[in-house]
């Protein structure tokens, strides 16, 4: 008989709508303080050059890809992460699952510190961790039948045995809507939507507790991404799943998380539960943002919410990064960088507006 | 009334294989007048980009427009030669991608590509085509122009480039524009800002727009009209507020039900059952397979036709 599925989570966690009480026992995943920098490597000459004291030109200081910033998910809950190109949102999903070390902060799956411990416990550990990645084509392996590219990890991890392969690859493939004689095809034989759900079915292939959803709906339909969107959502309620749902479709997240986090050039913005952040935005990113998400309402547009684009993470402004395309600019505000505080129960801003 | 800036009757454009013709376009009619934005919205494979490349006069074997008329501004396109396209596309028409740059020459500087597009329509001096390069910039929003015009496109963000590809289709002040998903790649502030622009522009200079997108909520915000693609074939035809705030065919119904609404939120969302094969021809309506409503008479094709309200509709039992 081989393993079911089932056997990893069976708690059925009630849906945290309103706001978050504090949590009893430490959150299923915790990012403490994380931030990850990227350095252009130094050519031999101008690393001879610095090493020797000779450098001509100042070094170059590192991008700031993730500046700081600490998020929780709960066991069975679903967190949004929203944000512009380049604000950091992708890579610190890496972070979350283990794809890219953070170069200060701590990752704490359960309240232990995944960093510190040696690997082989990490290891193990990391498996509860996966990644569904933005386009499925990309990431899965075009020479591999559905077959291996679904129970190949799970039979090297030892979770099932060889013999029963098949028969566990069949049972998530039913599980994410798929039909388990699909198994024997290549990946060039589906549909947009049905590789979405193969990258699904990896995921859930190693039983794990949290997965982190990199744009996984952007490329899809609309008619195939409310099938997708579903999907995560039963495959949450029967299996107990986490989700860091990391998107720039403020529409889709509203729709499937429970908390929310903006971020803006690698920092938090704002933080609140879902219907909370709809409602009430408080940082003017964060109003922005909303204006501009197309809505199904039949209106001409008559107003540009924000000017300009994101800037550069080479040379982000100074104090509050998004000062220059803020409609509340103050002095203050490019020179004192905005700390993040309370507004309200579960609710954090970092804005000026909102008085210490 | 004034005459229809485009006005495509009947097109069918087929691809033909070695396992028999892919219908990608089906008989599809429509019509746009100056200043008119009409968005053009279905799924993948619905025949929605193939409808404005068999306009550009784009379609490559094995594909061919195998019947239906093309009438630019009382003029018919179809059977017109290469050269005469020629003196057309980049010019009368104008066409934005969802890539900028399929439109953008990376080893060349933004100056050098926009002067090109210039001149090889019109007689003017450099620096004349220039000035217009200059002007175009500003009109779509982009600061320090001529800091821009000396720039490669690596150099500039993706929601730059995508703003100097519609630069340059706005250079020689076409009549019609058909943009292909231009803004499904960038991110909704800049998307927000493109599509305010655009807007602007059509209203300024009676240029009319064919905006192809399989995003509903994109045209709710932009478009006058919308025209819904099913299987190669216009199933819904109406004024955006008469086809996303009271949808009559199934399909666009259940494209509605399938975008996320705050209203709903955390509820599962509505799914059209099935996926659509485009390979498959069948007979009668093609969306009948997926359908809630279908009939028996769905087995014979339903034709466009008028409804009470003006709308066009294809479809044997609307809602």
């Amino acid at each position: 008989m081989h393993t079911t599925l089932m056997s990893n989570a069976e708690t059925s966690p009630a849906r945290n709508t309103d706001t978050d009480a504090a949590p009893m026992h430490p959150p299923l995943l915790e990012l403490r303080n994380v931030s990850v920098n990227f350095e252009r490597p130094m050519t031999t000459s101008s690393a001879l050059a610095w090493a020797t004291g000779r450098s001509p030109a100042p070094r170059p200081s590192p991008v700031r890809a993730v500046d700081d910033v600490s998020i929780t998910v709960g066991q069975g809950e679903i967190v949004g992460l929203v944000g512009e190109s380049g604000c950091g949102k992708s890579t610190l999903g890496r972070v979350a699952v283990g794809l890219q070390r953070a170069t200060h902060g701590e990752r704490l799956l359960r309240g232990e510190n995944l960093d510190a411990m040696n690997r082989q416990e990490a290891l193990a550990r990391q498996l509860k961790l996966q990644m569904v990645f933005q386009d499925p084509y990309a990431s899965l392996n075009p020479r591999l039948r559905v077959l291996d590219l679904i129970g190949e990890a799970p039979v090297t991890h030892g979770i099932v045995p060889k013999a029963d392969k098949r028969a566990y690859v069949a049972e998530l493939l039913e599980r994410v809507g798929l039909r388990p004689d699909m198994a024997t095809r290549f990946p060039h034989q589906f549909s947009g939507g049905q590789r979405a759900r193969i990258g699904i079915a990896r995921a859930l292939a190693v039983k794990p507790e949290f997965i982190v959803c990199d744009e996984a709906v952007a490329a899809l339909d609309v008619s195939v991404q409310s099938q997708v969107l579903n999907l995560f959502s039963s495959l949450r309620e029967r299996l107990g799943l986490s989700y860091l749902f990391v998107s720039h479709n403020l529409a889709v997240v509203h729709h499937i998380a429970d908390r929310v986090t903006v971020m803006y050039l690698g920092r938090v913005v704002e933080s609140a539960p879902a219907h909370r952040l709809f409602r009430e935005a408080a940082h003017p990113y964060t109003r922005a943002l909303l204006a501009e998400a197309p809505t199904l309402k039949v209106q001409k547009r008559k107003f540009i919410a924000i000017k300009g684009e994101i800037p550069s993470p080479l040379a982000p402004p100074s104090g509050c990064h998004f000062h220059p395309r803020c409609p509340h600019a103050m002095p203050r505000c490019s020179e004192e960088v905005p700390r993040l505080k309370s507004i309200a129960t579960g609710h954090t801003a970092a804005c000026h507006l909102h008085a210490d | 009334m004034a005459t229809p800036t485009l006005s495509i009757g009947g097109l069918k454009t087929w691809f033909f294989t070695d396992s028999g013709p892919v219908k990608a376009v089906d008989g599809v009619s429509f019509s746009v007048m100056p200043g008119e934005i009409l968005g053009l919205v279905g799924e993948s494979g619905s025949g929605k980009s193939i409808t404005g490349f068999s306009i550009m006069g784009l379609i490559d074997p094995p594909g061919r427009v195998v019947e239906g008329s093309i009438v630019f501004k009382g003029e018919e396109l179809r059977g017109r030669s290469d050269a005469a396209m020629r003196t057309l596309r980049g010019n009368r028409i104008a066409m934005i991608f969802q890539d900028p740059m399929m439109t953008l020459n990376p080893v060349l500087r933004i100056d050098v590509q926009m002067v090109e597009a210039v001149l090889a329509h019109r007689k003017m001096t450099r620096s004349q085509a220039l000035a217009l390069a200059h002007s175009a910039l500003e009109r779509v929003g982009i600061a320090a122009p001529g800091e821009r015009l000396r720039a490669y496109p690596h150099q500039m963000s993706g929601g730059m480039r995508q703003r100097v590809a519609i630069a340059i289709a706005l250079l020689n002040e076409p009549d019609l524009i058909i943009a292909d998903e231009p803004t499904t790649a960038l991110d909704v502030t800049i998307q927000g800002q493109i599509l305010f622009e655009m807007q602007k522009i059509c209203a300024e200079s009676g240029t009319s727009l064919i905006w192809i997108t399989h995003d509903l909520s994109v045209v709710a915000g932009l478009a006058d009209a919308v025209g819904v693609m099913y299987g190669g074939r216009m199933v819904e035809h109406g004024t955006v507020a008469q086809v996303l705030e009271s949808p009559r065919h199934p399909y666009t119904q259940g494209l509605i039900a399938s975008v996320p609404q705050l209203e709903a939120r955390g509820q599962p969302l509505r799914q059209i059952p099935g996926a659509y094969s485009p390979l498959v021809n069948v007979s009668g309506c093609a969306f009948a397979p997926r359908c809630e409503r279908a009939l028996p008479v769905c087995q014979t094709e339903p034709q466009l036709a008028a409804t009470a309200d003006g709308r066009l509709l294809r479809c044997h039992n609307p809602v």
